[in-house]
């Protein structure tokens, strides 16, 4: 006779989303967001300096998470998600 | 006792028998093995004779080899329908057999349960004048007046967890999922990624109902929503993960209330699963439900061998992983991991000394059951002190023990949770020393001034030489804490009254960039 369990996960089956198309030039608005991981920001700065020097048709703004161990809050990601065309997080130290 | 549901069910030869339920009838419940249902049945059979051109009359035998045996025997002129499955008997809750239910048709209905000869006689008279039959020729007199009813199947507990899991009303509402025949339920399951890598108990419904009555709380309620997925979590799915690790029903409520306790925006159960430090929760367990469900916080509290500080511990964890989804190498990055992973939980020995227990400190009575989550990077380490008579030297030990806690130079971002022994108390009880006074101890034996924390040729661990460089004399001689306050310091009391030797758990971040320490009632209705 076989054996019916119950389900102990939350049944939710994720969504399927497609990635958003990938322009061919980097040009527009940039977002550098620091997690505010230890020496997350000079990673961001090198890497700030270098996109200014190699891409003059773009517009970098930084943001920071309150705290790497929390996800960033909604006011953040939206802020984020509508102001720019690009994001470049800096995950670690 | 409810209305008789409808049905459609087979007696011995295999004939199809339908009861809607619409009109006027007559049903007996019966079981093979019970002597009373067995004296009535020549009754029945004159009933039947008696009553059936007006109304639907039905006997339901609860086992398919007892109907046939009570057929032979005594060759009634109606055919026993199988309820062998007992959904009718369970749906019209019927406890006792014989158990006799006459419904008028128009929604009223009468019931005996066992036999009693003038209340069966009184019942078929109301019966004949409410068909206005003429007088029954039943011999009475044949039937002993009194005979007690015996306890019909569908209550026996071998069943009756099924039948719950299974009827209209069952609290079940997770998806079922069925094992094939060829398949180990053990790998099985193993194989759907629902086990922390040691064996768990399949979360049958039967098992998962008999869980959910050690709480009274509604098994849909939603008690949390647990990250990283943020899923859900149900009493239900609470109930199936502490099938899974193996709890008794009586831990329900703890394993709630822990729950309920991490999903806590303070507490930030997303980031302790995240993160490459390896964090886990450590549950300690207050008050009077510790004894009730019995827990251990004796001899060996932090290890192995009691099943409620193991499974209480395992099911919470199984939730974040089975229902948040926290999967190592998925959203659950921990670069070592660490035991604690699987289960960590301990009750407080309150008694054992004169202190405040941990839930009063944090604002509870003494009475409250109550279970305290932290997040703890390591441990439990030990402490050894089989020297120091005093408490001021006692706890400069443990002092110097936590002071490497994350890095001998880390100071102020981290918690600690110390267990001290119970011989250890009396060293502290000699001098009358206090919870507070270990504190106080901790703190100025760990103070460094800023200029003591630059980074050395012996670790490059410490305050960077170019932030030094910017300070001025004043700050870097100012004095710093191992712990940002006293608060961060956490004691209870647990172990056996042998050795010398307490234990620590060593914090991860404390405060809200990382973990606060979460305390939650322990509702035990």
């Amino acid at each position: 006779m076989s054996l019916t369990i119950l389900d102990p996960t939350n049944e939710a089956v994720p969504v399927e989303r497609q990635v958003s198309p990938r322009p061919e030039t980097v040009k527009g608005k940039i977002a550098f967001l620091d997690i505010s991981k230890n020496r997350g920001s000079v990673l961001l700065d090198r890497l700030q300096e270098a996109f200014e020097q190699r891409l003059p048709q773009i517009e970098i703004t930084r943001y920071m998470k309150p705290t790497f161990s929390k996800p960033a809050p909604d006011d953040l990601r939206t802020d984020i998600a509508s102001n720019n065309d690009f994001v470049v997080e800096a995950l670690a130290d | 006792m409810n209305a008789v549901m409808p049905f459609s069910l087979s007696d011995v030869s295999g004939e199809k028998h339908v009861f809607s339920g619409d009109g006027q009838s007559l049903v007996c419940f019966i079981k093979e093995d019970c002597p009373t249902c067995r004296e009535v049945m020549p009754l029945l059979d004159a009933l039947q004779n008696y009553l059936d051109e007006k109304l639907e009359f039905h006997v339901l035998g609860q086992t398919q080899e007892g109907n046939a045996i009570l057929e032979r025997e005594f060759t009634p002129a109606f055919s026993i329908v199988d309820d062998s499955e007992l959904k009718v008997s369970f749906e019209t809750d019927i406890e006792t057999v014989p158990a006799l239910i006459w419904s008028d048709g128009t929604g009223s209905q009468k019931e005996l349960i066992g036999f009693d000869r003038s209340e069966w006689q009184q019942l078929i008279t109301t019966i004949s004048s409410f068909n206005a039959l003429q007088e029954n020729e039943i011999e009475w007199s044949a039937f002993p007046e009194w005979r007690p009813g015996c306890g019909s199947l569908s209550v026996d507990p071998i069943h009756a967890d099924r039948l719950r899991a299974e009827s209209e009303n069952s609290p079940i509402r997770a998806r079922k999922i069925e094992i094939g025949v060829q398949d180990d339920e053990f790998e099985f399951m193993f194989d759907q990624g629902f086990s922390d890598g040691l064996p768990v108990i399949p979360p049958t419904a039967e098992r998962v109902v008999r869980m959910l009555a050690g709480t009274s709380r509604d098994p849909q309620e939603v008690v949390a929503v647990m990250p990283p997925n943020m899923g859900e979590v149900t009493v239900e799915k609470i109930a199936i993960n502490c099938v899974l690790a193996g709890c008794k029903p009586e831990y329900m409520p703890v394993v709630i209330a822990a729950v309920e306790a991490i999903a806590t925006d303070d507490y930030n159960i997303h980031g302790v699963m995240a993160t490459t430090m390896g964090a886990s929760p450590v549950l300690v367990v207050n008050g009077p439900i510790r004894k009730k469900i019995g827990m251990n916080m004796g001899i060996g509290a932090l290890g192995q061998g009691n099943r409620a500080n193991a499974t209480i511990g395992r099911a919470v964890r199984l939730v974040v992983r089975n229902v948040g989804g926290a999967i190592p190498g998925g959203t659950e990055r921990s670069t070592l991991g660490n035991p604690m992973k699987f289960t960590m939980c301990f009750a407080e020995w309150e008694e054992r000394s004169n202190w405040d227990p941990l839930h009063v400190e944090r604002g509870f009575e003494p009475e409250d059951s109550v279970v305290t989550a932290f997040t703890m990077s390591s441990g439990p380490v030990l402490t050894t002190d089989e020297s120091s008579l005093h408490g001021d030297l006692l706890a400069g030990t443990i002092a110097q023990c936590v002071q490497t806690i994350l890095a001998p130079k880390a100071y102020g971002v981290t918690d600690c949770l110390i267990v001290v022994s119970p011989e250890h108390v009396d060293t502290f009880s000699r001098d009358e020393y206090q919870k507070a006074d270990i504190r106080r101890r901790i703190q100025s034996v760990t103070q460094r001034t800023y200029r003591e924390m630059i980074v050395d040729n012996i670790s490059g661990s410490g305050l960077k030489p170019e932030i030094a460089a910017k300070m001025d004399e004043e700050t870097l001689n100012k004095v710093v804490t191992k712990f940002g306050s006293d608060s961060n310091i956490h004691i209870v009391v647990a172990g056996s009254e042998a050795g010398k030797f307490s234990g620590c758990f060593h914090g991860w971040l404390t405060g809200p960039k990382g973990s606060i320490p979460v305390s939650r009632k322990i509702d035990e209705r």
